[in-house]
């Protein structure tokens, strides 16, 4: 067990199946607590769905996994109840470094974009990420946590997926409309239903390692190219919470894991790595040592009629890039507000294939930039090991070549650009910026109420009509009206007003004050623009003026009602 | 015409949302053109295309600059 955390151990409870032989009836099932089978709970909560989740662990995540978590997925977090949690006890860290042999060729600087509510990356280990996660799930009664209970066979039929489920005090049968499917990479429930997942393995083995510094060192992320201390191969260090780092060893494919995990050939490596940081003495103690392959894979489709794969059971990546929870928290995301529009007849199961293509677009970039990585870090080739290193040769001195060193290009969400939920700009409405349909959202500095807050938190849950106006006090009555009548078929749309000035509005639709005009800028906007946000926080569809049809046909558009 | 030591890459029509994507593509597409051949193939391969490079850019100049940092680091 480690020396700086102790693990949760949730409590079980007998279900009540057992002994009543009856079968559990639910509308929807999450299996796989891991940290994206936790957030599709929450999200569905937020949705106003009740959620059974089954795992068959009573704890979080085991050992050294997660580390990074980006922007976009703090933002996500936030809505789950633990972006504060997470912020907190994380590390942020902006700096970056690239050494080639004995030399830094080359650094870089996160700075965080200034007026945006989160960094752009807090390292924290993955089990209080999970911790928090669950803690959050528990507090809400609408969600049904069961610990070591772990499905042994899945059924699907053409309305319902039925459960079989193995306790210590014996099975049960559940019932179900929807089965959401986070159980992770090896995914039992995709091998029970004979689903394929296609990529391929790294011929290489890292060695990971979890090691407690007593010595403070920066947070930063260093990562060495052929180092003296390790030569021909790369290693990465990134500083976690509770002065715990994390340092990958690259030991080719040859290496004999069992070999090299042993703690007399893990802790030379470690006592020569740390005295070539800066020459100093550093005393350490080993918390955790695991010896990975990676592999680049994806379902053919994420959704399967009434079953719904996320995250790792859908995707994996390799780590450079801390892709994998990332994106998993991004599959929640985009999942929960289909699901709930679907079961509540209000969209057609066609928006769950848009589930799948979006996100297979998102896991599709987080592949190739994974690969694209881990290409650059073990190159297969004898020619391709001569431009790598000649890449980081030039990367010291001239701009070019740092563009081109790639030990991991950092997790940033998808831009949904070809998605057809997507409403194109119309002829006349020309804008500038990054905001076009499908982007997900920039974040903004607002003052709501004489209370400064943020524009990502203001939004999100249900469809949202932005309207930008110079002066919130005058606009027109009919403008207001329409603005309050915008839900469309069942389908809730929010309308938010955001104004330059700190005009206030009669009647209850919110104002936004953009006092120093970052919102307008970053969105491009001018008074009179509208742009319609997802609930997941995406760019549906935007215009130069107001109009309450082009609105609603634009949410049509976005819940696969045309 | 001197020698452009900044980061120049980009494809028309293609708009990028990340700042290391041009490079990326670039590097990819050249290690895959190297794909399943030998070393003395692959050393063939970058002297034709040094030759077709260096035509394309035809300054003399630009291309005695990029000869000798080229030459530096080796
Ligand atoms: C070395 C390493 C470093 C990483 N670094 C990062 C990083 O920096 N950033 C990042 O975003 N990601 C990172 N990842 C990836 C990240 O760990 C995964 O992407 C993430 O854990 C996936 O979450 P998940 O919920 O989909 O699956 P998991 O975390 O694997 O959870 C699956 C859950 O399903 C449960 N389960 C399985 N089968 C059953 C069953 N039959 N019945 C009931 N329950 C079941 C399991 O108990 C488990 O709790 C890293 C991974 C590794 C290995």
């Amino acid at each position: 067990m480690l020396k700086t955390y102790n693990y949760p151990k949730f409590e079980y409870r007998r279900p009540p199946e057992i002994a009543s032989g009856k079968t559990l009836k639910v509308p929807v099932v999450v299996v796989g607590a891991g940290p994206v089978g936790l957030a599709a709970a929450l999200d569905l909560q937020q949705q106003d769905l009740p959620v059974l989740l089954l795992d068959e662990d009573d704890t979080v995540s085991i050992g050294s996994r997660g580390v990074c978590y980006a922007k976009r997925a703090l933002e996500i977090l936030d809505r789950y109840g633990v972006g504060d949690a997470v912020c907190a006890k994380g590390v942020s860290w902006n700096v970056g470094r690239t050494f080639f042999r004995e030399e830094e060729v080359y650094n870089f600087n996160l700075v965080p974009e200034p007026d945006h509510h989160r960094p752009g990356m807090v390292n924290l280990q993955q089990y209080y990420l999970e911790e928090y996660l669950a803690a959050s799930a528990a507090a809400r009664p609408e969600i049904e946590l069961r610990w070591k209970n772990k499905v042994v066979s899945v059924a699907q039929g053409d309305r319902t997926v039925t459960l079989k489920v193995e306790t210590e005090d014996g099975f049960y049968t559940v019932e179900t409309d929807w089965l959401i499917a986070a159980d992770g990479a090896r995914s039992p429930i995709r091998r029970m239903l004979s689903l394929e997942v296609e990529g391929k393995i790294f011929m290489d083995r890292f060695l990971i390692a979890d090691v407690v510094m007593k010595a403070e060192f920066p947070s930063e992320r260093w990562f060495w190219f052929d180092p003296p201390f390790h030569p021909g191969q790369s290693v990465l260090l990134h500083r976690q919470t509770d002065s715990v780092y994390r340092i990958d060893f690259q030991l080719g494919w040859d290496a004999d894991p069992e070999q090299a995990k042993k703690p007399e050939n893990v802790l030379p490596r470690i006592k020569a790595m740390l005295g070539a940081l800066d020459g100093k003495e550093r005393e350490f103690e080993l918390e955790w040592v695991s010896v990975y392959t990676f592999q680049c894979r994806r379902m053919g489709r994420f959704n399967h009629g009434n079953v719904l794969f996320i995250g790792d059971a859908a995707h994996q990546v390799s780590p450079f890039g801390a892709r994998g929870a990332n994106s998993g928290l991004q599959d929640a995301d985009n999942l929960g507000w289909k699901l709930k529009l679907v079961m509540a007849g209000l969209a057609p199961a066609a928006l769950l294939d848009s589930y799948s293509e979006e996100r297979i677009y998102a896991a599709d970039e987080n592949l190739l930039n994974s690969t694209r990585s881990t290409d650059f870090i073990t190159p297969k080739s004898k020619v391709s090991r001569t431009f790598r290193n000649a890449v980081l040769g030039l990367a010291k001195d001239h701009a070019f070549g740092r563009a081109l060193v790639n030990s991991g290009r950092l997790s940033v969400p998808a831009f949904l650009t070809a998605s057809s939920l997507n409403t194109p700009d119309g002829a006349g409405d020309s804008f500038a910026g990054r905001m076009v349909p499908g982007a997900p959202m920039d974040d903004a500095p607002v003052v709501e109420n004489g209370k400064a807050g943020w524009l990502h938190n203001k939004v999100g849950h249900s469809f949202v009509a932005l309207y930008f106006a110079q002066d919130a006090a005058v606009l027109p009555a009919p403008t207001l009206a329409a603005l309050s009548n915008l839900s469309w078929q069942g389908i809730e749309v929010r309308p938010l007003v955001i104004s330059a000035g700190p005009g206030l509005l009669a009647g209850d639709i919110p104002v936004l004050e953009d006092a120093r005009g970052v919102a307008a800028r970053r969105y491009d906007a001018q008074p009179g623009t509208v742009y319609l946000l997802r609930p997941d926080q995406h760019v549906a569809a935007r215009w130069r003026s107001f109009g309450a049809d082009k609105v609603r046909a634009a949410v049509a558009r976005a819940t696969c009602n045309i | 015409m001197t020698l452009n030591l900044n980061p120049n890459f980009s494809e028309a029509g293609k708009r990028y949302f990340n700042a290391y994507t041009p490079a990326d593509d670039f590097y990819e597409l050249l290690i895959n053109t190297h794909r399943d051949l030998s070393d003395e193939q692959s050393e063939l391969l970058n002297a034709r295309l040094i030759l077709l490079l260096a035509n394309h850019i035809g300054d003399i100049g630009t291309l005695r600059e990029a000869l000798n940092i080229a030459r530096e680091g080796v």
